[in-house]
């Protein structure tokens, strides 16, 4: 599966050029940006690593600044997801204005869907991300000894944009 | 003031006569009042009938519409009238059409109920309306002043908040009713609802008119639409939502179709205006409370906002759902199948989102308004639009909308789901293409040609629906010439 969280995920993934262009749109906005991975994509997971602090004070020139911490969040965590927010901290607004995604592992397994019979024919779902059901932090998504690691190996692509 | 009170005590003896008095020399006509910071404020649109002095109308309207009667009656005279009458402080005439006039009428903050929109319609569109001296009346505008907007709760959530909660920036949600809007058995319609959210849309929607028929009954549909939500959030990895309908003939109904979706899991519910004022006021205490996004389907306000000489404009219906509070609201789509001039649609967008209103009678805003602080409201475009407008639908609706397209992701000639991906795609074309700093309005088609080379539902979608607009004249637009004069 394609995990499709993001302003731009149904776009081919963006080259650094597209990258950076984004991000000199939110610096021209005024909007201090962040850089974030995570190794748990989970639909809720709100809170994924920050790489550095939020970038609060640089102008619009100075895209090439964000795009270096892209490039080392995405050289240190290749096999994750990677994100650049850009946050609006105007009145009234105080929330991420754009969210998308930079990196994404080799192999997106998806997430099992799991369904708990419950009285006059309720069912209770949650949904457990394939990678790292069973696996700590930081050896998901074919990170050392993780549990993707031999499917990787053996060259599996990701495929399309939908389906389990 | 000063100076109407010592005519007021010259006119004692015939102020209070037994009968009949002009409504002006009443006090409901007052052009030196000066408006209070508290004062609600109403601009009415009003057409005399023949003969009637447009003066007299406008303070006939105050009149009736706070204390008044037909006749004299001596036991205004137990209160300090003066206060609670409404005042009619000014009258123009709409340039260039002739017999119809706007009125500005001021009530003070005293005589409403604190957090009660059924109390200030019943006092503000109660009787008036149907008036014999006037041939037609519309509520065009009101000022509500920040120490009335406070009484009222507002959106449950508002925009930020949901975007939080569905963690999607950037861009406006996407969605889609599920088709057709009769008929489906509860398992077809799952199906319906997963295509459509595995395919990219973030949202599916009941329509107004489905409630619990015979042909699917309510409960059947809420199991069915959130295995389809649920499966859909399995294969995207992203929160999507089912509006579900709970719509129903009493509040009890309501209540208990709402706390079963929120047993299911939904994230959202919705209701149509019909239930009434009162009944989605609960509505909105009870999604506050129980975390639950709520949607507002405007059934039925056609009947007394498309005209332009009578009924409520549908910028005052938006401002009182504002206050009741709803996280969504259709508001037009300038480019679909449904009624909108540009500019009222833009000036409805503003009343539902901004924080403060500049008075600006080009879109149709008579007066400032300021919210307070109270979370805005994300307008939902619906009725005939499709992903060959996307550059159109962002620079008319802006990024914090919901573009509905029903037909054009269920008519897709590929399927539901390509139908789907057709318009996520195109809308993150179009945004991407914005952001670079590209002319998105003017380029838009090529920017949507350009993204549909990596994507053929894009270019199916752009295929067959390339000749279809709906350009017909709105019977609702703006008095452009308008020059104001008064404050």
């Amino acid at each position: 599966m394609r995990l499709t969280q993001g302003t731009f995920s149904f776009l081919p993934d963006l080259t650094d050029e597209q990258i950076e262009a984004q991000i000199t749109y939110a610096l021209s906005n005024g909007w201090s940006i962040m850089v974030e991975y995570t190794d748990d994509p989970h639909p809720r997971n709100g809170l994924w690593d920050m790489w550095s602090p939020p970038m609060f004070d640089l102008e619009e020139g100075e895209a090439d600044v964000v795009m270096r911490d892209v490039r080392a969040c995405r050289e240190a965590h290749s096999h994750l997801y990677v994100k650049v927010v850009a946050y609006d901290r105007s009145k009234g607004r105080q929330t991420s204005a754009l969210s998308f995604i930079v990196n994404r592992p080799e192999v997106e397994p998806g997430f099992r869907l799991e369904r708990q019979e419950s009285h006059d024919r309720v069912i209770r779902y949650t949904i457990h991300s394939y990678a790292g059901l069973n696996t700590p932090a930081g050896e998901r998504y074919g990170g050392p000894g993780g549990d993707l690691a031999p499917v990787i190996a053996h060259g599996a692509k990701s495929n399309g944009k939908s389906g389990e | 003031m000063s100076t109407t009170e010592k005519d007021g005590q010259k006119k004692t003896k015939s102020r209070w006569d037994s009968g009949v008095t002009p409504y002006a020399e009443m006090g409901y006509w007052n052009p030196d009042y000066e408006v209070k910071d508290t004062d609600i404020l109403c601009a009415f649109r009003i057409t005399p009938q023949e003969g009637v002095d447009p003066i007299e109308a406008a303070a006939a309207v105050a009149g009736e519409s706070s204390t008044a009667t037909w006749t004299v009656v001596w036991t205004d005279r137990l209160t300090p009238y003066e206060h609670y009458q409404a005042k009619a402080y000014s009258v123009e005439e709409v340039p260039g059409t002739p017999g119809q006039y706007i009125a500005l009428i001021a009530y003070d903050i005293d005589l409403f109920e604190e957090g009660s929109i059924a109390n200030l319609t019943s006092s503000i569109i109660g009787n008036v309306f149907g008036f014999k001296p006037l041939k037609a009346l519309r509520l065009e505008d009101m000022r509500i002043p920040a120490a009335y907007v406070k009484t009222f709760p507002g959106p449950p959530h508002g925009i930020v908040m949901e975007r939080e909660y569905l963690d999607k920036f950037g861009r406006p949600l996407i969605g889609a009713t599920t088709k057709p809007k009769l008929g489906l058995s509860a398992k077809n319609y799952g199906r319906v609802v997963y295509e459509a959210l595995r395919g990219g849309l973030d949202f599916t929607k009941d329509d107004e008119n489905i409630n619990s028929q015979p042909f699917m009954r309510w409960r059947d549909r809420y199991i069915h639409a959130m295995e389809a939500v649920q499966r859909a959030q399995a294969a995207t990895g992203e929160v999507k939502g089912h509006y579900l309908n709970v719509t129903a003939a009493t509040m009890e109904d309501m209540y208990e179709r709402a706390e079963f979706a929120k047993e299911v899991g939904s994230v959202i519910i919705m209701q149509d205006l019909t239930v009434g004022y009162t009944a989605m006021s609960s509505m909105s205490h009870w999604c506050r409370a129980n975390g639950m996004i709520l949607h507002l389907h405007r059934a039925g306000h056609g009947t007394y906002t498309r005209q332009k000489t009578h009924g409520v404009s549908f910028r005052v219906i938006g401002k009182w759902c504002r206050l009741l509070g709803v996280d969504h609201i259709h508001a037009g789509t300038v480019v679909g199948k449904l009624e909108g001039d540009p500019a009222m649609i833009m000036g409805y967008y503003k009343v539902l989102r901004d924080g403060f209103n500049k008075k600006d009678l080009s879109l149709g805003i008579y007066f400032d308004q300021d919210w307070a602080s109270m979370p805005g409201v994300m307008p939902v475009a619906s009725g005939g639009i499709h992903a060959g407008q996307m550059h159109q639908l962002l620079h008319y609706l802006g990024e914090d909308s919901i573009l509905q397209f029903g037909g054009g992701t269920i008519g897709h000639p590929m399927g539901i789901a390509a139908g789907a991906s057709a318009n996520r795609t195109a809308v993150e074309a179009i945004i991407q293409a914005r952001n670079e700093g590209r002319d998105y309005y003017t380029e838009g088609p090529d920017i949507l040609v350009e993204a549909a080379k990596g994507c053929p539902e894009l270019n199916a979608a752009l295929e067959v629906w390339k000749d279809i607009t709906f350009n017909y004249t709105s019977t609702d637009t703006a008095d452009v010439v308008v020059t104001p004069t008064s404050a």
